[in-house]
């Protein structure tokens, strides 16, 4: 596992061995369930591109992702593994509720937008608070803290939903609709400029945001004093306390960077999609942020670039299951497990082959 | 509360803890080895569905049995594969696992049985039935102890009775046996067990082998014998609280039949107080009540109900100083 | 070997020939012979890097020998693992002990030779052979209390009790007093005449001439990978084999006019730091450096020198005392605010606490600067300003390559320590703290390091040197200060004769030798 292999090698080659490998895998699954591997990918590509409205929806899905993605890629560079995605996501799509609800009535579009967005970043950075404090201050490892803080924000959003945010006299568990101006545009018009009807699909502005966000993770990370210490501190917490970097202020304040941005996840569905407050707003997209930041190898184009293929697996999956009835929507979540298995638990599995290969080939060369 | 409405409610927090108990004490062998399973929910799940479909196909609910057992082994094979082989994030390893139990369970399902990914509902002979114990309806009128016998611990399946067995099984295997002292042993301090002369990698390797098994029993008692058959999503998060009430026991086989009990008694509970209304609270909100385990573990982490220090070799992969 | 004394021609309990150890480019053990007899204890002597602990590990099965043989008694053995040295009956009292912090004694000693799938029955065994070990050799110890509360002296007897339980006939001893207080490094003293007495063999690894001189028959002293020489201990004195074990060496020289010393800015006042074990580590160290001047501590490795930079460099809290840097006092301060106060730091550890490793040359560049104008405008780092920053650097002190833009794994341990160097000097501190400077780095790198030390002083900077390699201490340093046992035993001109630093080294004082 020590053996210095050349830059591309372990930045390219073992990585899409990795995914080479979970979607192999994938493919056997799909053997299992009698269908031909080669016709899924072939209707799931046609679903997510094969169409304007598929790419819109496609789109759509990439924005959750990429917003969760960068949650647990930011959280990964200090060394911290934020599963918390989902919950921190949830809460962020209340905070993005209460504000639109607050002034949709008063405001336009382009006021309500920011502020919600505020919201939404603020609620979900104040779910990520108390694990981070726990960890920084008393230990208390934040896996654990943030997976039970999963579910205590699930209990509590449906407290609140049935409870307090539900319109009285109805049925449905959700808010009131969102007036027009507590909604975001949708592209529509914007990828008509580029020659796609996007049809019915919610491709909203939030993807323009999620956009945005990559590039301001990658400012953060590798341009600024603060994403220097971040990087310091997960890289090497011996070196970081050696140069003055003070671990529990780089705990938190990374933690609510991570939890702003599951927080801001919520824009799209709550105010992009569904124009109101739901149940499960997450939707499973705080976990599909972590197989995205593994794939992405936590840097915002590996993350955007992941969730993307998984925006395509997702919107091609749905065409899938017309297709295919046996293949369901599900086939997503087992490549997600086998993206964080290949990716994750098993990173350097094909280094010490790739390793001794390399050596082979370096011995036949002339001297 | 009339002793009858009582006695329902714990007979419920009794069958609602028994998955609780298995996959807890599974997480304690694992954990005490020092190899962190948050993987228990994808075992739960895997092992359910693996039964159900297995009984279903076979008509017996021993061959479910076998088969839920061998569905969650398989899966802690492979997160002692990652973890123990390829020194892999535990963490990491245990989200795969829970993942990819979710996808294949429902996924495998639907494609099998074609009934929106449950499995057919299982007839009675393929299922763990209910189990009198000797002398029930004797003592069945005997005043308080009579119904507590017959109706509370009487009456059912043999997997409920197996659990609680576990616990005090377990306490005996980790504090008088050989195989408890080493497993102990590796998860505070590998390198001591190493130089000893005792094979690190296969005693974690055995303890991940016991954890799938448990893991199994519980996911089959879910599938099997709690319902007749397996729905989508069954274990709901029942592996999380089952790390919670791990944690909360701090690692201790008594401590964890009695944190199952209690986690298994609010989940009861819930369902019944609502619309009560308790002194203070006013009505009791069953969220809080289901979230009650959770919140708990919070607070036990925080270190404001006595500290909660896991093996300490745990979450770390051994590596050999040479 | 010259000069060594033939002990008598019984068979030996140990015999090493021809022992030869390679680590890569470093030769741990060259050609060593080792004899002892049984029923001895033998202290085997050397300063860090002499190979003492690599030879033990290869009798202990830890690594295997390139080349040699081994015999026990006369037979012929081959040792390839920990198993085998246990059957051979060659038992190991390590340096940091391998116990179960939460079991009993019992179980401790207990395990892997448990006798039987059920406890109870090897349990009430192991609990009689217990009370006869204790016995037999003084080894008292509660066996149901539980190691983790126990002190590090008692901890100890059951490292002890686990070998002689496992049947040993050898027990080897590696530095053992490090971590005791005096009462019970006597004690564990009284327990080796015990083995001796009942005919175990004892090998003790130790740097302290004290302890050769009090318990140990014969003695060998290793350096550089050699055995250099075997005693009869009632034959030798602490002076011959200080001066064996620190070798007669010149004078390295190194071009340095004399040291104009200035004021004091650094100040050390009666340090006392005790680590997480509850272990002192610094027992009252005071010293006082001033600007111009270069003042190095000789000692061998774990007698609280890293204790002792890490706790000015403000890494580690002081239990008691004070330090003053550039006028300015404290008891507890954070490496941040140090350096703004003037200080720098290059650690004995660079890959562990100097460098990222992982990261570019460039970032490395400001590690602990990053904040400072010069390299940051308000949130934002200067890149611009960092490369050049860097490239400067690396020229500066002749890092090869001299590409800001490598990442720093892939520089020799010359050059990153160059870039650490660099990094530290360039920043313009008044006092620079500097431990192991040449650690891993190549002949050429050496000299250069050397020069740049030597160039800081005679710019009027203060500059505390700590090194294991005392022909570098000597050579740059004004004064030579001697630590031992987390207390500064004495001050020497950088003259001085090394016998008597190696004296001191060894834990004699002028009263004691």
């Amino acid at each position: 596992m020590n053996a210095p292999l050349p830059n591309w090698v372990d930045l390219g080659l073992i990585p899409m061995l990795n995914l080479a490998a979970a979607f192999l895998v994938a493919g056997l699954v799909v053997l299992a369930v009698g269908e031909s591997p080669i016709e899924a990918v072939q209707v799931i590509l046609y679903g997510a591109f094969g169409f304007g409205e598929g790419i819109g929806f496609t789109l759509f899905y990439t924005t959750s992702f990429i917003f969760t993605g960068l949650a647990v890629a930011v959280a990964f560079h200090a060394g911290l593994f934020n599963i918390g995605g989902e919950g921190q996501a949830y809460i962020g799509g209340l905070g993005v509720g209460l504000m639109v609800l607050a002034f949709d009535h008063h405001l336009p579009w382009w006021l309500i937008a920011p502020i919600a967005a505020l919201g939404g970043a603020l609620f979900g950075a104040l779910w990520a608070l108390i694990p981070a404090y726990l960890q920084a201050t008393r230990g208390s490892h934040i896996v654990i803290t943030t997976i039970m803080f999963n579910f205590i924000a699930a209990s509590l959003m449906v407290w609140l939903l049935v409870n307090v945010v539900k319109v009285p006299g109805t049925m449905s568990v959700e808010s009131r609709t969102f007036l027009p101006e507590g909604r975001l545009p949708k592209l529509g018009g914007l990828m008509e400029f580029f020659g796609l009807d996007i049809g019915g699909a919610p491709l909203n502005a939030s993807f323009l945001l999620a956009l945005v966000a990559c590039v301001a993770v990658w400012l953060l990370i590798w341009r600024t004093r603060l994403g220097y210490e971040i990087r310091v501190f997960g890289a090497n917490p011996s070196a970081a306390r050696y140069a003055g970097i003070n671990p529990v202020r780089i705990t938190i304040v990374t933690m609510l960077i991570s939890g702003g941005l599951a927080g801001l996840m919520a824009l799209n569905p709550v105010m992009g999609e569904q124009h109101r407050m739901f149940l499960d707003i997450g939707g499973g997209a705080g976990f599909v942020g972590i197989a995205v930041a593994l794939m992405g190898r936590a840097h915002p184009v590996g993350v955007a670039l992941a969730a993307l293929l998984f925006g395509v697996l997702y919107q091609g999956g749905a065409e899938l299951a017309f297709e295919m009835p046996a293949i369901t929507r599900d086939m997503v979540v087992v490549i997600q497990g086998l993206v964080v298995l290949f990716a994750g638990a098993l990173e350097f599995m094909f280094r010490p082959t790739v390793a001794r290969l390399f050596a082979l080939r370096a011995r036949e060369k002339p001297a | 509360m009339s002793l009858d409405a009582i006695i329902l409610l714990l007979d419920s927090a009794l069958r609602l803890s028994t998955p609780l108990l298995f996959a807890c004490l599974a997480g304690l062998y694992a954990e005490r080895s020092g190899v962190f399973d948050i993987g228990l929910e994808g075992k739960l799940l895997a092992s359910a569905f693996a039964a159900a479909a297995a009984a279903a196909m076979s008509g017996s609910a021993w061959v479910g049995l076998m088969s839920g057992m061998a569905a969650s082994i398989v899966l802690a094979l492979i997160h002692a594969f990652a973890c123990i082989t390829w020194r892999g994030s535990q963490i990491v390893s245990g989200v795969a696992v829970n993942f990819l139990a979710a996808g294949l369970t429902a996924l495998l399902g639907q494609a099998w049985f074609r009934q929106g990914g449950r499995t057919p509902t299982l007839a009675s002979s393929e299922r763990f039935r209910e189990i009198r114990l000797p002398g029930a309806d004797l003592v069945a009128d005997v005043p308080l102890l009579g119904p507590l016998y017959s109706q509370l611990l009487s009456g059912h399946s043999l997997l409920v009775y197996i659990a609680l067995l576990t616990a005090p099984v377990t306490w005996w295997v980790l504090w008088h046996t050989r195989f408890g002292l080493r497993l102990r042993a590796v998860g505070e301090n590998p390198a001591a067990v190493d130089t000893a002369g005792i094979n690190v990698t296969w005693m974690r390797y055995q303890a991940m082998i016991v954890c799938g098994a448990l893991c199994g029993i519980g996911g089959t008692y879910l599938s099997i014998s709690q319902s007749a058959g397996f729905v989508t999503d069954m274990s709901a998060g029942k592996g999380f609280i089952a790390l919670a009430a791990l944690i909360f026991a701090k690692w201790r086989p008594m401590q964890a039949l009695g944190a199952c009990l209690l986690f298994g008694f609010l989940d009861a509970a819930a369902i019944r107080l609502q619309g009560v209304h308790l002194p203070l609270i006013g009505e009791t909100p069953v969220q809080l009540i289901q979230a009650a385990p959770y919140i708990l573990t919070v607070v036990l982490l925080a270190g404001f109900i006595g500290k909660a220090t896991p093996p300490k070799a745990g979450g770390v992969a051994y590596v050999k100083e040479r | 070997m010259p000069g060594s004394v033939r002990l008598d021609a019984r068979a030996a309990a140990i015999e090493l020939s021809g022992i030869d150890k390679r680590f890569g480019a470093v030769q741990a053990n060259r050609a060593v012979d080792l004899r002892v007899e049984a029923g001895t204890i033998h202290g085997i002597v050397g300063e860090n890097g002499a190979g003492k602990s690599t030879l033990m590990s290869i009798l202990y099965g830890f690594y295997e020998a390139d080349a040699g043989e081994i015999r026990l008694n006369g037979n012929l053995v081959s040792i390839p693992d920990s198993s085998a040295a246990i059957r051979l009956g060659i038992g190991m009292v390590h340096q940091h002990f391998m116990l179960v912090e939460p079991f009993t004694v019992l179980e401790n000693v207990m395990l892997g030779v448990e006798g039987g799938r059920r406890l109870s029955a090897g349990k009430a065994r192991a609990r009689k052979e217990l009370l006869t070990l204790a016995r037999d050799y003084d080894l008292r110890v509660d066996p149901d209390a539980v190691v983790g509360d126990l002190p590090v002296g008692l901890q100890q007897r059951v490292e002890i009790l686990k070998a002689l339980y496992r049947g040993a006939e050898t027990l080897i001893l590696d530095e053992p007093t490090g971590v005791l207080t005096p009462d019970e490094a006597d004690h564990l003293f009284r327990i080796l005449g015990r083995l001796r007495a009942q005919g175990k063999t004892v090998l003790l690894i130790t740097h302290k001439l004290r302890e050769i001189l009090a318990i140990t028959d014969s003695v060998s002293v290793m350096r550089r990978g050699e055995m250099v020489a075997t005693r009869r201990t009632a034959e030798t004195s602490a002076e011959e084999l200080a001066e064996l074990m620190v070798g007669r060496r010149v004078l390295l020289r190194v071009d340095k006019g004399p040291a104009r010393p200035g004021k004091v800015l650094l100040s050390v006042e009666n340090a006392r730091v005790v680590d997480e074990h509850g272990v002192e580590r610094l027992r009252g160290v005071s010293l006082d450096v001033r600007a111009g001047e270069i003042v190095g501590i000789a000692g061998v490795a774990g007698n609280g020198q890293s204790e002792l930079l890490e706790t000015i460099a403000g890494m580690r809290p002081l239990t008691g005392g004070r330090i003053s840097v550039g006028g300015e006092t404290w008891e507890k301060a954070d490496p941040a605010q140090l350096r703004l106060k003037g200080l720098a730091h290059v650690p004995e550890d660079r890959h562990r606490m100097g460098l990222v490793t992982t990261f570019l040359a460039k970032e490395n560049a400001i590690l602990g600067y990053h904040g400072r104008p010069a390299y940051a405008n308000g949130m934002f780092l200067d890149r611009e300003a960092i490369l050049q920053a860097s490239r400067a650097q690396m020229e500066a002190y002749d890092v090869r390559p001299p590409d800001p833009e490598l990442k720093t794994a892939n520089f020799s341990g010359g050059n990153q320590q160059k870039i650490v160097l660099a990094r530290e000097i360039t920043a313009g501190p008044e006092v620079l703290i500097v431990g192991q400077p040449t650690r891993g780095v190549d002949v050429g790198a050496i000299e250069a390091i050397h020069r740049r030390l030597i160039e800081l002083r005679d710019a009027g900077k203060a500059i505390l040197l700590v090194s294991v390699e005392l022909d570098e201490v000597r050579a740059l340093s004004d004064r030579v200060l001697v630590m031992f046992d987390g207390r500064i035993m004495g001050e020497r001109d950088a003259s001085a004769d090394e016998r008597e630093i190696g004296l001191l080294m060894s834990g004699v004082t002028g009263e004691a030798a």
